[in-house]
């Protein structure tokens, strides 16, 4: 251990803050809010950590990351030693220290919250794979002589890009599919610039092309090729398939057609991929300028859509929730800057119907107050409408992020390929064999909409269970 | 990057493009569609594969200049190429033997339904053809229908050419003439698949549309292509684009094409505006060239 404090004053640390841009100037941009610590801060913030034997921040990690261990080098000043660390579990370390709910995870678990905040573990990550990506570089691991053997991967989300990367380094011929001009999933063209820059994620893409990954975009599996053309004509030996939740949801009320009423997964496209707020790029979206904007919803994807539609110059931007924000599944953070950014949190609140101007465009949504009451399946209380409590939230545009379902395009034209009820993919928890023999699933096609971090634990899982297969030939 | 390998006007501002995309011509039925993305700042536009050949490995695409990216495309010629065409997209025409199928063509619309009226002559259907264009040079493809179709009826709004009138009122003749239809296809402007709609409906006759609502990604994932089909909201790029004419919600579909509209017409302006600039240029270049004294 190379901390030199003792434990006592390690405690007297207070939390380093993360500095950001002012609520006010970065509404109105798309610059990344938060702007990372500085190596004093990192220290300051590394020295906080009790190193503590239990290590309940290495548990609470989905994919296991030696958290104590990298802090550790961060504190001795080998950041780029801390960086190497935590990619031995986590191939996108500067995604994760960004997106992951840490405060369910590992700082979630960290003992010092017994006694006041956690070490902020999601900061120190950022800043080693930052300083990783902007001083040396990203040391390419070794690859494994060729093994002759072709896997082929369905979709470019977390899980797929961390499969691809982990079979590449086996020796495998390894071929990401993705249906959007772009790689990245949801890395690109959901999660915005302001929380997440796409720089980053091309960085990491880059990485794994040197590294012998060969991604082709504009394929749609089911459409361009078909499952069972990659394992017989295209001679794939194994097929991975991350397809993701990208199935949106709509709430299946009156006036959901309206124009003006978006779907979050098309109103972030046009923003994030096509870039429509810009006077340079051509696909347009709703020109919301100095007009009231409701996002219903309480996750990430919410939060996301209420902050871009500031950024694209609404006037007044809207969450409607129907539970209370204790059961909003957002990032503690993004519910915090959302606050500070100014968005109204219409909590406890549920929308009926979509109100028609009169000449087919969204005029405002009809919404009824809700109270909480027994707990339901989900463990969280039931929300019940409060009798009389009927309203109207003004908007010219809304735009729904309840939640996503699994796209089917590869499940049905794959007929031996078992669905859940829901429509995902089944998979064996451990080895991520499907149904279908040489054909691997995970990530949200498995598991409906989760987090980024989940994603990639698939694709690592995915990568080795793949590997076995290759190797043995059994299933 | 995609190659034109050849380009061709077929009327004014509609260009016939055919590119090189040998993974979507080998998989490619009538009635699918591509999207694609002309460069690197373009939007993302559907249009139908009007056809496609195995052997060469390209599909045709048939454009008609209306927005800046169409205008665009029709710029665009043999060796050019276009960033992105992803595809075939949607399900495929439902092509069986019905008896006798009447394909009925507006305008651009006459080019997206070729490919399915074909098949639907290799089905073993009597094909009946009506074309129907604003005037005489948006009537397409005449003489290509000719060629297989067991009748062909050209319709034009001012009368300019053959019939004066609308498509609807040769298959108003035909249906009142006391033929027997079991199919109609219709392809088209919005109003003109609407009122085939109107017509066949008391009849009960089996008619299609091809639905042409706004698209993002073509793959179900955005859902910005929703239309109503009988009450229910549905996915033009995954569950169509070709859907029951009866149940289809076209005021509905006519409302939400215009949600962009604003935008559409002052990207078009700006683009034939720079155009003008352009063409002002070399007019002007061409002219300095002129008047400069040959050199001996
Ligand atoms: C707006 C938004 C914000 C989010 N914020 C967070 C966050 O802060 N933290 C967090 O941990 N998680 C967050 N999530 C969730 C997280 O992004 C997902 O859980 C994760 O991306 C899932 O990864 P995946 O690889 O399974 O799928 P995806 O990222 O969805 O990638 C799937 C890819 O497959 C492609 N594809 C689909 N079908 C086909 C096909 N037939 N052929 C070829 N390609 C295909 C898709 O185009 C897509 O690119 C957010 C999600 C959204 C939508
Ligand atoms: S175009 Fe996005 S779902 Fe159809």
């Amino acid at each position: 251990m190379s901390n030199p404090l003792p434990a006592k004053e390690r405690m007297k640390i207070p939390r380093q803050h993360m500095p950001e841009q002012e609520p006010e100037f970065r509404r109105a941009n798309f610059e990344e809010v938060n702007l990372g610590l500085d190596a004093t801060l990192a220290k300051q913030e590394a020295l906080r950590c009790l190193q503590c034997t239990s290590q309940h921040c290495f548990i609470g990690c989905p994919v296991g990351v030696k958290v104590r261990e990298f802090i550790d080098l961060i504190v001795e000043g080998d950041y780029l030693g801390a960086a190497a660390k935590i990619r031995e579990d986590n191939v996108l370390p500067a995604v994760t220290g960004r997106v992951c709910p840490q405060e369910e995870q590992c700082e979630g678990r960290c003992v010092l919250t017994k006694k006041g905040e956690a070490v902020a573990v999601g900061y120190l990550e950022r800043f080693v794979a930052d300083y990783e990506r902007t001083h040396g570089k990203v040391g390419l691991p070794p690859r494994a002589p060729a093994t002759g053997r072709k896997v082929a991967i369905i979709g470019s989300g977390p899980a797929g890009l961390s499969a691809a990367g982990d079979l590449v380094q086996k020796g495998h011929e390894v071929v990401v599919m993705e249906a959007l001009h772009e790689i990245g999933g949801v890395l690109i063209y959901g999660i915005p610039e302001f929380r997440l820059p796409k720089d980053i994620v091309r960085q990491e893409v880059d990485t794994m092309r040197q590294m012998g990954v060969e991604f082709r975009t504009n394929v749609v599996v089911g459409k361009t090729v078909t499952v069972d053309e990659l394992l017989s004509e295209e001679g794939y030996d194994a097929v991975f398939v991350a397809t993701g939740a990208g199935l949106p949801i709509f709430l299946n009320i009156p006036g959901e057609n309206l124009c003006g009423v978006y779907s979050a997964n098309e109103f972030l496209t046009r923003v994030n991929l096509m870039k429509a707020n810009r006077d340079d790029h051509d696909q347009p979206v709703f020109d919301c300028r100095g007009k009231d904007v409701v996002v219903i919803g309480g996750g990430n994807t919410a939060m996301d859509a209420v902050r871009t539609s500031l950024r694209v110059g609404a006037r007044n931007a809207a969450i409607v929730y129907r539970r209370s924000e204790q059961e909003m599944p957002a990032r503690v953070e993004e519910v915090k800057h959302a606050r500070e950014e100014g968005v109204d949190f219409k909590m406890l609140t549920a929308p009926l119907e979509f109100l028609d101007d009169g000449k087919g465009w969204l005029q405002g949504v009809r919404c009824q107050t809700m109270e909480l009451g027994e707990p339901d399946a989900s463990g969280r209380r039931r929300p019940v409408p409060i009798a009389g409590s009927e309203h109207v939230v003004p908007a010219s545009m809304a735009i729904i992020a309840v939640g996503n379902g699994g796209n089917p395009l590869v499940q049905a034209t794959t007929p031996d390929l078992k669905t859940t009820r829901k429509g995902y993919i089944e998979a064996d928890p451990n080895s991520l064999r499907t149904s279908k023999k040489g054909v691997f699933a995970g990530g949200d096609i498995v598991t409906g909409g989760a987090t980024v971090i989940l994603a990639m634990g698939a694709g690592r899982q995915a990568a080795k269970s793949i590997h076995e297969y290759l190797e043995t030939g059994a299933w | 990057m995609y190659k034109i390998l050849e380009a061709k006007f077929l009327a004014p501002q509609v260009k016939l493009l055919r590119l090189e995309a040998p993974a979507i011509a080998r998989r490619r039925k009538a009635g699918q569609f591509v999207i694609l993305r002309v460069h690197e700042t373009g939007e993302r536009i559907p249009l139908t594969i009007a056809d496609s050949d195995k052997e060469s490995g390209s599909i045709t695409i048939i454009v008609q200049g209306v927005g800046k990216t169409t205008r665009l495309l029709n710029e665009k010629e043999a060796g050019d190429s276009i960033l992105d065409v992803v595809g075939p997209l949607g399900m495929a025409s439902e092509v069986e033997h019905f008896g006798t199928a009447v394909v009925i063509g507006g305008g651009l619309g006459t080019a997206i339904a070729y490919p399915t009226a074909k098949a639907l002559k290799e089905a073993g259907n009597h094909v009946i053809v009506i074309i129907g264009g604003r005037s005489k040079e948006f009537v397409l493809l005449e003489n290509e229908m000719k060629e297989f179709a067991d009748e062909v009826y050209v319709t034009t709004d001012d009368g300019s050419y053959a019939e004066k009138g609308f498509v609807t009122d040769r298959l108003k003749g035909l249906i009142e003439g006391g033929r027997d239809i079991n199919y109609v296809l219709a392809i088209g402007p919005i109003p003109m698949m609407n009122a085939v709609a109107g017509v066949t409906k008391p009849y009960g006759i089996k008619t299609v549309v091809s639905l042409n609502p706004v698209m993002v990604d073509g793959t179900g994932m955005c859902g910005g292509c929703r239309v109503l089909v009988n009450g229910e909201s549905k996915f033009a790029c995954v569950d169509g684009p070709e859907f029951d004419a009866h149940q289809v919600d076209f005021r509905l579909l006519s409302t939400r094409n215009t949600m962009y509209r604003a935008a559409e017409q002052s990207a078009l302006a700006e683009f034939e505006q720079d155009h003008d600039d352009h063409e002002c240029r070399l007019m002007k270049q061409a002219d300095a060239q002129q008047s400069q004294p040959a050199q001996a």
